[in-house]
C-alpha cells in the first residue's frame, strides 16, 4: 500500500477527465458494495448479492407474476432499471399524466445528486422541474403552500440527514393541515418529500442517518420506504395520488444496487399493506429498506445450517403500518425478529414489538428480539460494527430459535 | 458640561421610564434607544418623518416609488492587486512584509499541491472522499493569517487553508483523512471534516449554515468575556460559509440575532458561483450576500478573493471593526470561482461548460497572481518555483504514506463520547457487540482497529 508518487503531469490529466457522476454537500459515490469489516475467509458477511437475490424479479416473467398488479400491466413490458430508474419513471409518469405534479429541490434540475431526477427538467420544462434555493425549511414549506393550493409537489430533500430545518413545516404544518382547518377540509394531499436515506459504507455521521422513527411518531402523515425498483415506482406513484402528506424515504444504497425488471407500464402499490417476501413457519423477520437484503442473506445460511423455516415482511409503510400482516405472521410462527438500520431506542422496532407482545402474547415461543444500529452515532470507520449485518442476524435467528 | 452628567441624565430619565430594563447593561454607560427616547412622542399631521417604532427617521412621501434594488449599481468588490499581480494604490501598499507574502504563498501552494494528491488517491479508491479549495486558497489562507490565532473559527468544508495557515500538520491533515489513530475526530468524521481545538477551529460539520448562529453566540460569549477580562488580548469569533449555505433560514438568523446582540463576530462568505449545480441565480436574486448585510445592518464588505492582499486587509478592518463600541458583526463576501469539482462525488461538467471552468483558471487565481506580485519584486523565480513545488510534494507524499499505514481509531470510539459517560444501555449494546466479534471471529477484521477487541474491554471497565 506504498504511496508511489503519481507524477503531477498524470494527476493533472486525470482531473481534466470527466468523472463518475454522482451526487454532494458533502456526499460521497453510492458504491454497490459497502466497505466491510468482513474478512477474506466470512462466511456470512458479505453474502449480500443483489445479483441474485430472491428479494429482486430477475426476469422479466418473475415481475409480471406480482399478483399486485393489476391485469393489463401484467400483460405488459417489463425493463430492467435500478431504484432511481424507477423513481425517475414514476416522476415522469406523474408529470406526463397530471399537470397538478410539480417536482423541485437542492440541485434537481440538473438531475439531482443521485440522478433520480434526471431529463426531467428538459423534458417538461423548468416551470414545473426546478432548483430551489438552498434551504429544505423554505422548500418544504413552499411545497405544502403549492399543495394548499392543489397542486401536487413532490418536494426533494438531498439527503435524509438534512431533513432537520425542515422538521417544523412537515410536523406542526403538513401534518397537522387538515386536522387544524376543521370544517374547512383544506388539506396538503399530494404532497411528497422524498429523501435518499441509510448507510452506504463511507457517509459518517451526516450522510448515513435513518430518521424514519421521528416520522412515526407523528399522526397525519405516511411514511414509506420502498425496498426495490418496482416498490418504489408503484409506492411513489401511490404517494403522489395519495391525499395524505407521505414521506417517501429512498434507501440511497439501492439506487443503483438494486436492479430488477420493472413493469415499463405505471402502476399503484398499496400504502397501507405490508408484504410476506418469503413464507416460513418457525420464526417472521419484520424489517424494511435495504435491512430485508442483509435478512435474506441471513436467512439462507440460516435455514441451511438450522434447518428452519423463516419468514420475512417487508413493512413497506412504516406508519401507519399493517399491524395485521405482521400479528397474522407471528400468531402463525411463534417467533418473532425486528431488523433496522437506525438505533434501537424507540425506533420502529420498539412499536412493533410491542405491538406483537400485545396482541399475540400467547402465542410467542421466544420474546421479540430487535436486531438494529446501537445506542450512538454512524462513525465512519465504526459504521461496519454498528448497522446490523448477516452475522447479527444470523445470530439472532439462532438465539430466538434456541431460546 | 461634561459628557458624563449628559450620560446620567439620560440614566435617569430611562430608569423613570417604565419600560426600562433594570438589569440591562449594569457596568456599561446606559445609551438610550432612540425608539425608547423617541416612544411618546406623537406624529403630527405636519411632521416630516414618521415615528413608528418599528422604522426611525424614515421620511414621509407622496411619491409612489417601489424600492427596486435590480436597478442599483452592483458593490463594488475591493482589491489591491489587479490581476496582474500590481499594485493599484502604491501608496497603501500591500500591508504585507516580503517575508509573510512568501509564507501565504508557500501555504496556497501546498494547499493546492495536496488537493491534487488527495483527489486523485480519493480516485485509485484509497480515501472515500476529498474536497478542493481550487480557485479559493486565498480566501482561507489570506483570511486566516489577518486573525488572532486565538480567535475561534468555525468552519464549512472548504476552509483548509485556515487549518494549514493556524499550523495544522501535514500528518493531522492525514490522520483525519485516512481516518487513522491519531485522527483527534476518533475516526467518526468523513474526510475534510477536520477539528482542532488547539488551533482554536470547531470540528467542520456537513450540514450548511448551522454553524453560523454557533460563530454569532460564541461571539457574543467573547463579547462577555473581553469585557470581563480586559487585560487579556480581545477576540473575535468568525465563520465561513458559501453563498448555497445563505439561502438556510440559520444564516438569516445568525446575521440577526448577532446584530441585535451587538457580537463581535465575522461572518465571511466564499461566493463561487455555484452550490453543487446550482447556480447563483437559482440561489438569490439579489446583489450577491453583500446586499443582505445591509438589511440587516451590518458593516459589510465585498472583497476579491483572488486577491490574497484584499482579503487579509479586509478581515484585519473587519476584525478591528468588530471589536469598537464594545462589539459588533461585519459580514465580508469574498468574490470566488470554484474551480474544482464540488467534492469527489461530483462531476461538474454535467451543469456548466468545461471551457467555463477552463476560463476562470487562465483568467485569474490567487496563487498566480500572488506570484506575478513576488515575481515582479525579485522575491521568486521559476527555479524556486520549481523546488518548493517538488519539496512541498515529497513532503505530502510522504505524511500521506505514514498516514495510510496507521491503524484505525479503537473499536470503543464507536461509543464513547455520545454522553460524557457510558450509559447502561450502550454497555449492554457493547457487550452485544463483543460477544458477536467473539464468537464470530472469522466474519470481522478487528485487528484493522488500535488495540483489537480489547478497546471494548477497557469501555466496560470504565466506572459508572
Amino acid at each position: 500500500m506504498a504511496a508511489k508518487s503519481p507524477s503531477i503531469r498524470a494527476l493533472s490529466r486525470y482531473l481534466l477527465r470527466p468523472q463518475a457522476p454522482l451526487h454532494p454537500r458533502c456526499r460521497q459515490q453510492c458504491y454497490t458494495k459497502r466497505y466491510s469489516s468482513a474478512v477474506a475467509g466470512a462466511r456470512l458477511n458479505g453474502t449480500v448479492e443483489y445479483d441474485t437475490t430472491p428479494l429482486l424479479y430477475h426476469t422479466s416473467k418473475a415481475a409480471l407474476a406480482n399478483p399486485e398488479l393489476p391485469e393489463d400491466v401484467r400483460r405488459g413490458q417489463t425493463k430492467r432499471i435500478n431504484l432511481y430508474q424507477a423513481v425517475n419513471e414514476a416522476l415522469r409518469h406523474a408529470l406526463q399524466s397530471d399537470e397538478r405534479v410539480i417536482v423541485f429541490g437542492e440541485d434537481v434540475q440538473f438531475g439531482g445528486v443521485f440522478r433520480a431526477t434526471m431529463n426531467l427538467a428538459s423534458d417538461f420544462g423548468t416551470e414545473r422541474v426546478f432548483n430551489t434555493p438552498l434551504s429544505e425549511q423554505g422548500l418544504v414549506g413552499f411545497a405544502i403552500g403549492a399543495a394548499s393550493e392543489g397542486m401536487k409537489p413532490v418536494a426533494e430533500i438531498q439527503f435524509a440527514d438534512y431533513v432537520y430545518p425542515a422538521f417544523d413545516q412537515i410536523v406542526n404544518e403538513a401534518a397537522k393541515y387538515r386536522y387544524m382547518s376543521g370544517a374547512n377540509q383544506v388539506h396538503c394531499g399530494g404532497l411528497v418529500v422524498r429523501m435518499p436515506t441509510g448507510v452506504v459504507g463511507h457517509g459518517g455521521l451526516y450522510h448515513s442517518q435513518s430518521p424514519e422513527a421521528l416520522f412515526t411518531h407523528i399522526p397525519g402523515l405516511h411514511v414509506v420506504i420502498p425496498r426495490s425498483p418496482t416498490q418504489a415506482k408503484g409506492l411513489l406513484l401511490s404517494a403522489i395520488k395519495s391525499n395524505d402528506p407521505v414521506v417517501f424515504m429512498e434507501p440511497k444504497i439501492l439506487y443503483r444496487a438494486s436492479i430488477e425488471q420493472v413493469p415499463v407500464d405505471p402502476f399503484y402499490l398499496p400504502l397501507d399493506k405490508a408484504e410476506v417476501l418469503k413464507t416460513g413457519k418457525d420464526l417472521t423477520i419484520v424489517s424494511y429498506g435495504q435491512p430485508l437484503y442483509t435478512c435474506s442473506a441471513a436467512i439462507t445460511a440460516a435455514e441451511k445450517d438450522f434447518g428452519c423455516s423463516v419468514e420475512l415482511v417487508d413493512l413497506r409503510t412504516i406508519y401507519p403500518w399493517d399491524r395485521e400482516t405482521v400479528l397474522d405472521s407471528v400468531k402463525k410462527t411463534g417467533r418473532a425478529i425486528v431488523v433496522h438500520e437506525s438505533m434501537q431506542n424507540a425506533g420502529v422496532g420498539a412499536e412493533v414489538a410491542a405491538t406483537i407482545q400485545e396482541q399475540a402474547f400467547l402465542r410467542l415461543e421466544a420474546p421479540v428480539k430487535r436486531v438494529t444500529g446501537w445506542a450512538t452515532f454512524t462513525g465512519l470507520m465504526f459504521e461496519p460494527l454498528i448497522i446490523p449485518d448477516v452475522t447479527r442476524v444470523y445470530d439472532a435467528i439462532k438465539k430466538t430459535l434456541d431460546y | 458640561m461634561s459628557l458624563r452628567s449628559v450620560t446620567r441624565r439620560l440614566d435617569i430619565r430611562a430608569l423613570r421610564r417604565p419600560s426600562s430594563c433594570p438589569n440591562a447593561s449594569l457596568s456599561l454607560p446606559r445609551i438610550i434607544p432612540v425608539w425608547q427616547a423617541c416612544r411618546n412622542v406623537a406624529s403630527t399631521p405636519t411632521a416630516e418623518k414618521v415615528l413608528f417604532p418599528g422604522a426611525l427617521n424614515s421620511e414621509f412621501t407622496n411619491n409612489l416609488e417601489f424600492m427596486r434594488p435590480s436597478k442599483n449599481k452592483a458593490i463594488s468588490t475591493f482589491r489591491i492587486l489587479d490581476q496582474y499581480g500590481q499594485v493599484l494604490d502604491k501608496e497603501r501598499g500591500v500591508d504585507t512584509t516580503d517575508e509573510e507574502a512568501l509564507g501565504l504563498y508557500q501555504n496556497m501552494v501546498r494547499l493546492n499541491i495536496m488537493d491534487l494528491i488527495m483527489f486523485e488517491a480519493q480516485r485509485q479508491g484509497r480515501l472515500s472522499f476529498y474536497m478542493v479549495s481550487t480557485g479559493e486558497e486565498g480566501i482561507s489562507v489570506g483570511s486566516a493569517s489577518a486573525l488572532n490565532p486565538t480567535d475561534p473559527v468555525f468552519c464549512q468544508y472548504r476552509e483548509a487553508g485556515v487549518f494549514m495557515q493556524r499550523g495544522f500538520s501535514l500528518d493531522q491533515f492525514m490522520a483525519q483523512l485516512f481516518s487513522n489513530t491519531d485522527d483527534t475526530g476518533r475516526g467518526r468524521n468523513m474526510p475534510v471534516h477536520y477539528g482542532s481545538r488547539e488551533l482554536h477551529i470547531r470540528t467542520v460539520s456537513s450540514t450548511l449554515a448551522t454553524q453560523l448562529p454557533h460563530a454569532a453566540g460564541a461571539a457574543y460569549a467573547l463579547k462577555l468575556q473581553n469585557q470581563q477580562n480586559p487585560d487579556v488580548e480581545p477576540r473575535v469569533a468568525v465563520t465561513y460559509f458559501g453563498e448555497g449555505a445563505a439561502s438556510e433560514g440559520d444564516f438569516h438568523a445568525a446575521l440577526n440575532i448577532a446584530a441585535t446582540r451587538q457580537a463581535p463576530c465575522i461572518f465571511i462568505c466564499r461566493n463561487n458561483g455555484y452550490a453543487i449545480s446550482t447556480p447563483t441565480s437559482d440561489q438569490y436574486r439579489g446583489d450577491g450576500i453583500a446586499s443582505r448585510g445591509a438589511g440587516y445592518g451590518i458593516d459589510t464588505l465585498r472583497v476579491d478573493g483572488n486577491d490574497i492582499f484584499a482579503v487579509r486587509t479586509a478581515t484585519r478592518e473587519a476584525r478591528r471593526l468588530a471589536l469598537t463600541d464594545g462589539g459588533k458583526p461585519v459580514l465580508i463576501e469574498m468574490m470566488a470561482y470554484r474551480v474544482g469539482h464540488h467534492s469527489t462525488s461530483d462531476d461538474s461538467y454535467a451543469y456548466r461548460q468545461k471551457v467555463e471552468v477552463e476560463d476562470w483558471k487562465r483568467r485569474d487565481n490567487p496563487i498566480t497572481r500572488l506570484r506575478k506580485w513576488l515575481e515582479e519584486r525579485d522575491l521568486w523565480n521559476e527555479d524556486e518555483e520549481r523546488e518548493t513545488r517538488s519539496q512541498l510534494r515529497k513532503d505530502i507524499l510522504a505524511a500521506f504514506d505514514r498516514g495510510e499505514k496507521k491503524k484505525k481509531p479503537k473499536i470503543r470510539h464507536a461509543f464513547d463520547d455520545v454522553w460524557e459517560n457510558i450509559t447502561d444501555e450502550q454497555r449492554a449494546h457493547v457487550e452485544e457487540l463483543k460477544d458477536i466479534l467473539t464468537r464470530y471471529p472469522k466474519e470481522y477484521d478487528v485487528s484493522q482497529y488500535e488495540g483489537g477487541l480489547d478497546s471494548l474491554d477497557e469501555l466496560l471497565e470504565k466506572k459508572r
